[in-house]
């Protein structure tokens, strides 16, 4: 098998050459090369389905369209009206707490599960074939479920009135929140959990061996060999938790509608809520493409106050 | 690896398998049994009954049509990547143009690009290319969606190809042509299956796309028949569970037979 997952360690420098070919490389002729023309057809195909429509995002944001006929120049109308609504404001608060929410609980939470299940001890390897069967349920099965499952008539809370109260965990804000959190935390966290294990059993046991000697302790083991090992995966984790985060939709959708009010709109919740509910297609575009940007500026900034920017791809910590 | 078993992390573990296990537990528990059981008793206890209605009741309410539209969606996805994936990662790992690394660029920036950021305009070029509610309008975009991963796992098989092996078929004459037909296709197998897997998860998966794309029963796939399911019979709980246990059989049945290929195309879905 070729793929990274369990073999290449996570190292950063490593797969520079994705970029460019390596000059060492010993071949020198461009004979028995294949042309760009191969690259073509993918090319053309991602243009027209992905980068026209982003392209078109930023074009639509100064336009008015309602869904019907064609859309009219408006200039900046959208963006100041975006400006002035408080809803948006709050949105974009909403957000943010949520994606904080999401790396503060999820990151520490991996780590641990991840470290526990890189051991090879046989009840972790059977407990860790439990622990990723939320993987393979998708978004919107997953939303699905906690739905049904916390539903204040006749799920989980209506049979624990002790642990929930009077049960509705929709009906206030804190609390709607709280379940939007925890259903994150319970779809991705073993994704991430599978980005540390694959890490941590990279790491090369000979440190720990050294570390024995030293006569560190498990602990004094964890905090000074596998913390700082684990560096490089924690990035890609943040990186995947922050982009993830910004574009949290269907769990939104599924879960609160938005509510109660707007308690839970979250700023991609708003972009559909706006486009495909109210038929502002203008404002709802530039919803959308503030997200990009603040996602592409977030992970940036991660990148480079972690001096991480060596880094070609998302799929780098990933090994 | 260490000598004294951990007894915390072993705690800790045994918490988040309470976390996981019981909304597992409940949704099974929930699917084989009556509605009036699921009421009268709650949905932690131990069914009483046994029943296969709330599958029966899923294919009932229209889900046999929307896994037909599902696999359809699925089936074209994995053979479009397939078709174009494959020479540009052959391109990108080989070509030594100027050209090709432009266009590997341009897919590692469409790593970043989240599928919320264009669907107003998706919607919009779907509309005018008159493939609204048609599964082609979600098969293409979903496709393209697909691809900057799949290339990006695909051109890091294929660069464990040994050089010399290339130029072993070079001295032969070989064109580039015969190379990655008769080298690079048959060595890059495992890329081959994750990016496939990959590319069927999102299929599989996709919400947003059929959301904004689709209106009709006819072109209803599964994610979006549950989320329709939820909001029209909300209060039928076991039947909603089961069409979610229903909905991932199939990735069920490749996590227990393909485990590999299975966590491995999982790995690049979070790589969006």
């Amino acid at each position: 098998m070729t793929t990274k997952i369990t073999s290449a360690p996570p190292a950063a420098g490593l797969r520079k050459e994705s970029r460019r070919r390596p000059a060492a490389s010993p071949s020198i002729s461009t004979v028995g090369r294949p042309g760009f023309a191969w690259a073509l057809p993918a090319a053309l195909f991602f243009t027209l389905f992905a980068i026209v429509p982003l392209v078109m995002v930023a074009v639509l944001s100064f336009m008015s369209w309602n869904g019907l006929g064609s859309p009219q120049w408006v200039g900046t109308d959208n963006w100041s009206r975006l400006w002035d609504d408080p809803v948006m404001l709050k949105s974009v608060w909403l957000t943010l707490l949520l994606t904080a929410l999401g790396v503060v609980i999820q990151t520490p939470l991996s780590i641990l599960l991840g470290v526990w299940a890189a051991g090879y001890q046989r009840n972790r390897a059977v407990l860790s074939v439990i622990y990723f069967i939320p993987l393979l349920l998708s978004a919107t099965a997953v939303s699905v479920l906690w739905r049904a499952l916390l539903d204040p008539n006749f799920g989980i809370p209506a049979d624990a009135t002790w642990l929930f109260g009077d049960g509705n965990l929709f009906g206030e804000q804190a609390t709607a929140i709280g379940v939007l959190a925890f259903v994150s935390t319970w779809q991705f966290t073993p994704f991430h959990t599978l980005i540390y294990q694959g890490a941590a059993r990279s790491i090369p046991q000979v440190l720990y061996q050294a570390a024995e000697i030293d006569g560190a302790g498990r602990y004094r083991q964890f905090f000074h060999i596998t913390l700082p090992q684990l560096r490089n995966s924690m990035i890609t984790s943040m990186i995947l938790m922050i982009v993830g985060g910004l574009t949290t939709f269907e769990t939104v959708l599924i879960l609160t509608q938005g509510g109660p009010g707007t308690d839970t709109t979250i700023s991609a919740y708003y972009m559909y809520d706006k486009a495909f509910k109210g038929f502002d297609f203008g404002a709802g575009s530039a919803i959308a493409l503030a997200l990009v940007v603040a996602a592409t500026i977030i992970s940036l900034v991660v990148v480079k106050v972690s001096g991480y920017d060596k880094m070609r791809s998302s799929m780098e910590g990933v090994s | 690896m260490r000598r004294r078993p951990n007894y915390l992390a072993g705690a800790g573990s045994l918490v988040w398998l309470v976390l996981v296990g019981l909304p597992l537990y409940v949704m099974l528990a929930a699917t084989l049994r009556t509605r009036q059981d699921y009421a009268q008793n709650g949905p932690v206890s131990f069914p009483d009954t046994f029943t296969l209605d709330n599958f029966t009741g899923a294919f009932d309410s229209g889900f046999g049509q929307y896994f037909l539209n599902t696999l359809v969606v699925t089936a074209c996805v994995i053979g479009i990547v397939l078709l174009l994936v494959p020479p540009l990662a052959y391109a990108i790992v080989r070509s030594r143009g100027r050209a090709t690394s432009a266009i590997f660029r341009l897919f590692l920036l469409g790593l970043a690009i989240p599928a919320q950021a264009v669907i107003v305009p998706m919607f919009y070029l779907i509309s005018e290319a008159g493939l609204y509610d048609n599964l082609l309008g979600v098969i293409l975009p979903t496709a393209a969606f697909c691809l900057p991963m799949s290339a990006l796992i695909l051109s890091g098989a294929m660069r464990d190809i040994s050089p010399e092996l290339y130029e072993a078929m070079a001295m032969d004459g070989a064109t580039p042509r015969r190379m990655f037909f008769q080298l690079v296709l048959p060595l890059s197998r495992g890329g081959l299956s994750t990016i496939v897997v990959f590319s069927a998860l999102q299929a599989w998966n996709g919400f947003l796309f059929p959301l904004v794309l689709t209106q009709s029963d006819a072109t209803k796939v599964v994610t979006l028949g549950l989320y329709d399911f939820q909001t029209e019979h909300g209060i039928d709980i076991p039947g909603l569970l089961g069409a979610v246990v229903l909905s991932m059989v199939p990735i069920l049945l490749v996590y227990l037979f393909a485990r590999r290929a299975l966590v491995q195309g999982l790995m690049g879905v979070g790589g969006k």
